[in-house]
């Protein structure tokens, strides 16, 4: 027989030295003393998040969420709510008042994340067509097709405020309403799943879990703007989901929800899928056009517009996985609900990878608006091993480094342009007080000048001076006329790039600058580096704390370390890698780092 | 399959709407859902699915489906695995091996009773299930 009710406690590390081990003995205790030990199962889960506010009590299977529970209130949670089945209302979690983030009524009043991108990732079955109609799946283009003009579908997109998520935030409904305002003929709708920041995984896990709402989506805009022919560029690096979305095109198409007469009506829609060999440049609209063309994949100056003149010089709308997803809802739903989510400036959810030096990392939807202490402390559980926030970084190799004084900033597109960073993609990598911001610098602009076509100058020229100034400073060779001069190159590549990747290439740079100008002195003025990342700006050194055990001897990996058994030990400087792994495996921190 | 009209596509939902509700196919009321994206194929849960089904099969079960579907987007502790029993709340289990892969066939779906430990948080609220369409 299963047990009436279930109670999880949450067992992170954060809840067990908040008492946690305590509250779940005290739990138990008063459950036996209540005679309920048949009726409720007391469970230890892993980590929920929210680990400000342990320890964390969920009540299943009504899912009520208790946090900050101390032992002592083991008695009143268990008699109130297991006996007599009334909330303890003291104990809910109490949304702060006064923030910009709107809640569409019904949303439990605790949960951070809102999915509408992901709504059936992890739910459905992707290869199953029938169980994405089943979840109303398909609902949105039988909707466009039988109740709507397609004018009615363009302007339900414009109300519905959508943007881009693809990085630049430019509305949808006005896109496809400059390639439906073309002359009738041939038009193209492209969807752009070429997806390529580091650390960056939102495209490829919704079409892994979800092609179907990419195929619905790609379907109305072909019906909104007038294009029967669609092309998905994805990179030839995400095996998995091409043949999920090679099974779905299939299936949707035997359905004849895809192909000639749609549904029986007179719209005609098909999809291909263009293949890339991952050049990060191909995600730049203009160049993912010239490579779906079979040409070398690099960009043109605009305009026109690809809305006007795009593939085969014909008008094509060119959409992100992420935003395309939000389509089919939006069509089935309406403008009306998507708009109560979500910031005045950026309606709607955004999804980030989040990655980095954060315990809970993952794939996760939230609405704008949304802070970036609420994502890396509630949702992700906060930083690893206890350690300090030091920064975050949006947006991948075009975005900024964000500080710690900018966390409880609502993150819309809005706010993050205006402190010098961008939203991106929705890559979010977590930094502790273990990374350098010039050694994360130095990678972005690493990426950069390899991904970098070469077309124009400023990129090509101006990317490479940043990198070798980088390379100086966190060798320790670098002047203070160096940060002038990469703040002189910096602008003039934003200004004077071709298109986004040379645009956004500084941005790393210039936000570092910014707001971490303090690092760039103490690498170039005390030829110091704090987080120790920097090898050429550390030594390592034996003290007379060391007893001679050895251990370093044996663990270093090129044999630079010398010495007699119970006798002290020497690091020959010269043959050193500073890879640190004696300061680590020392027992008796007889190992400085300075 | 015939392709659809707009009624047989009106008519297949409805159906279909009510088989996932119930979670109910061929008399299975058992459904195990394994989180097969890349993420989680990348941490074993090609291994992790096989042991479900061979602990299914070794204990003779025949209400229970294994299903897949994609990332439910908690890759700290993939692989991931929904179980949903009658009579339970739907729970997801982290970091499932093929040895707790059998202790959930075990001690979940027979015992009825929750694994210590492995319980992940649902990430989100549902909002096709959500009535306030």
């Amino acid at each position: 027989m299963a047990f009436k009710n279930y109670l999880l406690v949450c067992g992170g590390t954060a809840c067990d030295s908040s008492k946690g081990i305590e509250l779940t003995d005290e739990l138990r205790k008063e459950i036996d003393a209540a005679g309920l030990k048949d009726d409720v199962q007391i469970v230890r889960t892993g980590c929920l998040g929210f680990c400000e506010k342990g320890p964390i009590v969920k009540v299943l299977p009504e899912d009520t969420f208790y946090v900050s529970v101390k032992p002592e209130d083991a008695k009143e949670l268990v008699q109130e709510h297991l006996v007599k089945g009334r909330i303890v209302d003291r104990l809910l979690y109490n949304h702060e008042q006064g923030k910009s983030l709107v809640t569409v009524e019904g949303i439990d009043f605790y949960q951070k994340q809102f999915r509408i991108v992901l709504r059936n990732c992890g739910v459905i079955d992707p290869d199953k067509i029938d169980d994405y109609i089943a979840r109303d799946g398909y609902a949105g283009l039988e909707k466009a097709l039988f109740e709507m003009t397609p004018e009615q579908v363009i302007d339900e997109v414009s109300r519905s405020g959508l943007r881009g998520r693809g990085g630049a935030g430019f509305p949808t409904g006005k896109k496809w309403s400059f390639a439906a305002a073309q002359p009738k003929g041939e038009k193209y709708m492209v969807c752009n799943a070429d997806e390529g920041d580091p650390g960056a995984y939102m495209d490829r896990s919704t079409l892994e879990g979800d092609p179907h709402s990419v195929l619905e989506a790609m379907a109305i805009a072909g019906y909104a703007i007038g294009a029967s022919k669609g092309y998905i560029y994805i990179r030839a690096e995400y095996p998995l989901a091409i043949r999920r979305l090679e099974t779905a095109i299939e299936a949707a198409r035997e359905y004849g929800l895809l192909g000639e007469k749609i549904l029986n009506s007179d719209f005609d829609f098909d999809i291909e899928l263009r293949l890339g060999a991952g050049a990060f440049v191909c995600g730049e609209e203009t160049a993912l056009l010239a490579s779906i063309e079979g040409n070398r994949g690099m960009p043109r100056p605009r305009p026109p517009f690809p809305a006007v003149k795009g593939l085969w010089d014909k008008p094509t709308v060119i959409n992100n996985v992420e935003t395309l997803a939000n389509i089919p809802v939006i069509i089935s739903k309406g403008a009306d609900w998507f708009n109560k989510i979500g910031t005045a400036d950026t309606r709607g959810t955004k999804v980030f990878a989040l990655t980095g030096k954060v315990n809970n990392t993952g794939l996760i939807e939230v609405p704008m608006g949304t802070t970036l202490r609420e994502i890396i402390f509630e949702i992700g559980g906060g930083i690893k091993d206890g350690r300090e926030f030091k920064a975050a970084q949006t947006g991948g190799p075009s975005g900024g480094i964000i500080p710690r004084e900018f966390l409880d900033t609502p993150i819309d597109f809005g706010s993050l342009s205006k402190i010098g960073s961008i939203m991106g993609s929705g890559g979010l990598i977590v930094m502790d007080d273990t990374d350098c911001i010039i050694d994360i610098a130095k990678f972005y602009l690493e990426f950069t000048v390899d991904e970098s076509c070469g077309k124009c100058s400023p990129c090509r020229i101006g990317g490479r001076k940043l990198q070798n100034y980088l390379s100086r400073i966190s060798d320790g060779r670098g002047q203070l006329k160096d940060i002038e001069n990469m703040q002189k190159i910096s602008e003039a590549m934003t200004r004077a790039s071709l298109c986004g990747l040379g645009q956004t290439a500084s941005n790393p740079v210039q936000s570092s600058l910014k707001y971490f100008m303090d690092e760039y002195l103490e690498h170039i003025n005390d030829r110091k580096c704090r987080a120790g990342k920097c090898k050429k700006l550390i030594t390592y050194t034996i003290t007379d704390k060391c007893i001679g055990c050895t251990v370093c001897t044996r663990h270093c990996p090129v044999a630079a370390i010398t010495g007699t058994v119970k006798e002290k030990h020497v690091i020959n400087q010269a043959r050193c890698i500073k890879c640190g792994i004696c300061y680590e495996k020392c027992k008796f921190d007889a190992i400085t780092r300075s | 399959m015939a392709k659809l009209t707009l009624d047989d596509l009106r008519k297949m939902r409805a159906e279909k709407k009510q088989i996932m509700a119930l979670r109910d196919s061929e008399n299975k009321d058992v459904h195990i859902v394994v989180g097969m994206g890349t993420c989680g194929i990348a941490a074993g849960a090609k291994a992790t699915f096989g042991a479900i089904v061979d602990a299914i099969a070794e204990k003779g079960l025949t209400n229970v489906m294994v299903r897949q579907t994609g990332c439910m987007g908690l890759c700290y502790s993939e692989p991931t695995v929904e179980v949903v029993v009658p009579g339970m709340p739907p729970i997801i289990y982290g970091n499932v091996t093929p040895e707790v892969a059998n202790e959930i066939v075990e001690e979940h779906v027979l015992g009825k009773r929750l694994l210590d430990n492995l319980i992940c948080d649902k990430p989100a609220i549902d909002i096709m299930d959500n009535k306030g369409n």
